[in-house]
């Protein structure tokens, strides 16, 4: 037990992205208007994102822009003092598709409730069968 | 239905945590995914592309195919949002308020919308009295919003920003004249057939830089080759990944109000939020 | 970085999340899911990639609420659960 216990002290943030993640899917599963179930797709991203940005992470360095002061001829950069950049560029790509992803869903409810006058998905079943 | 979801839920999250116990503490720089290729971006960047901003240097640059395709993606929302949507029926029934009375006239089955003098106002079915502060500090505002959008673009090498965040803020300034006027205004001022034709231009642009390497002698997307185009001794890659940069601002920009505009008035163009 | 600040917004962030999905009114979800955005744009400021939280700044905190609240006004406001 205090085995468990310092495994989760020693990696708590790992759990709390875990659980982000799990509230999200949990949205996307369990909640019954449309709105809810997007709201929850677009947890689940980002707390996706914060998982990939947390891994770039290095203790001691610092934002991937050279500083100005290191900006000529033979300077030496050395990669122990900036964060990763690839895990924030492949993130970008992310959130730009969430975003996209985003503003679709809203027009498909729009259009779902212009035509049937209902966002819950019991009720919207029902019509659906008749 | 919720048992069956939380079961599901703490399954997968149990999974998920089992998994994460064999990574590498938070902040190594020994970590797996800071050893192989993110240190040649970090070292070679600034001798290569001259670009002080590794991350945009890696997107626009290095990874420029995966942008292309990103803008490809939201262009395709955009147009999807407006096939959906848009709705050409055309419009019947109009409101105008006379401002000094208050009395309201409604056109039944008016073609066109008059042109009115200054004592009456063309308004939406559910018009609520504009505040004369907001309208103008808005109006104000705009233009500021607007050069910082283009500030935040042409700055993507040298500080955090890019050709997608500018965009996005440019469009959301254009959102602002919507909300804060009313969204006839917007739609007068920069007509629909304009804004799809800024978003095809902006996915041209990109796709046009990257096409021109390869008559010059190079790869698709190889920015080095652009060297006899481009004025003697500028930085051929940087220059490059500007005018990239500025084809995802222009899209991204035009998709955004498209997006607004179809959602808040369900196609049809005429009143909203 | 320093671990208090993480610790915190995490648990902001978390709660932020969890409120979202819950309230019954959809207006303030759209404001509650605000919240959560920025929220995260500091956490990623806070662990170094500005460009991640420039973006999600722009993004969420900003044109991602004005869809929300544009797609509730054409849409009901009230949920059921």
């Amino acid at each position: 037990m205090s085995d468990l216990l310092s495994l989760i002290i020693a990696k708590y943030n790992y759990w709390l992205y875990v659980i982000l993640m799990m509230i999200g899917l949990y949205a996307m599963i369990a909640k019954n208007n449309l709105i809810k179930k997007i709201v929850g797709m677009n947890i689940f991203q980002t707390a996706i994102i914060l998982f990939y940005v947390s891994i770039g992470y290095k203790t001691n360095a610092t934002i991937p822009i050279i500083k100005s002061a290191d900006t000529g001829h033979g300077m030496v950069v050395r990669a122990a003092d900036y964060i990763n950049p690839l895990t924030s560029c492949l993130m970008l790509t992310a959130i730009v598709v969430s975003v996209a992803t985003f503003g679709f869903a809203m027009a498909l409810t729009v259009r779902i409730y212009r035509r049937y006058q209902t966002l819950e998905e019991d009720e919207l079943r029902m019509r659906l069968s008749e | 239905m919720k048992l069956l979801a939380f079961i599901v839920v703490s399954l997968t999250g149990a999974l998920l945590l089992y998994g994460t116990a064999e990574f590498s503490d938070w902040g190594d720089p020994n970590s797996p995914a800071s050893l192989h290729v993110s240190n040649y971006y970090i070292e070679k960047t600034y001798e290569e592309t001259h670009a002080p901003n590794f991350v945009t240097a890696v997107v626009t640059d290095y990874r420029g195919f995966d942008t292309m395709f990103e803008t490809a993606v939201i262009f395709c929302a955009g147009l999807g949002c407006f096939l959906l949507l848009r709705d050409f029926r055309e419009k019947k029934e109009y409101f105008y308020r006379h401002i000094p009375t208050g009395v309201i006239l409604h056109v039944k089955d008016g073609k066109k919308k008059i042109t009115t003098g200054k004592e009456f106002e063309y308004m939406d079915k559910d018009w609520v009295p504009q505040d004369l502060i907001n309208r103008t500090a808005c109006r104000i505002l705009i233009p500021f919003i607007q050069i910082y959008a283009l500030y935040v673009v042409a700055h993507g090498d040298y500080s955090p920003g890019g050709g997608f965040q500018g965009g996005v803020i440019f469009g959301s300034s254009l959102i602002l004249l919507a909300i804060s006027y009313d969204l006839q205004t917007l739609v007068e001022r920069i007509r629909e057939k304009l804004l799809g034709i800024l978003a095809a231009t902006g996915v041209l642009i990109y796709a046009g830089i990257a096409a021109i390497c390869m008559p010059m002698g190079g790869n698709f997307l190889d920015y080095g080759k652009l060297a006899p185009l481009l004025p003697a001794g500028s930085h051929v890659r940087a220059l490059g990944m500007l005018g990239v940069e500025i084809g995802v601002g222009i899209a991204v920009m035009a998709i955004m109000v498209i997006i607004y505009i179809n959602i808040v008035s369900v196609g049809r163009h005429d009143e909203g939020l | 970085m320093h671990w208090p600040i993480d610790l915190i917004v995490l648990t902001f962030v978390i709660f932020c999340a969890i409120a979202a999905i819950s309230v019954k009114d959809l207006l303030s979800t759209a404001i509650l899911f605000s919240a959560y955005s920025f929220l995260m744009c500091l956490l990623w400021t806070v662990m170094g990639a500005v460009d991640v939280a420039f973006t999600e700044a722009s993004v969420g905190a900003g044109v991602s609420t004005v869809f929300f609240v544009a797609a509730i006004f054409r849409t009901s406001r009230r949920t059921k659960d």
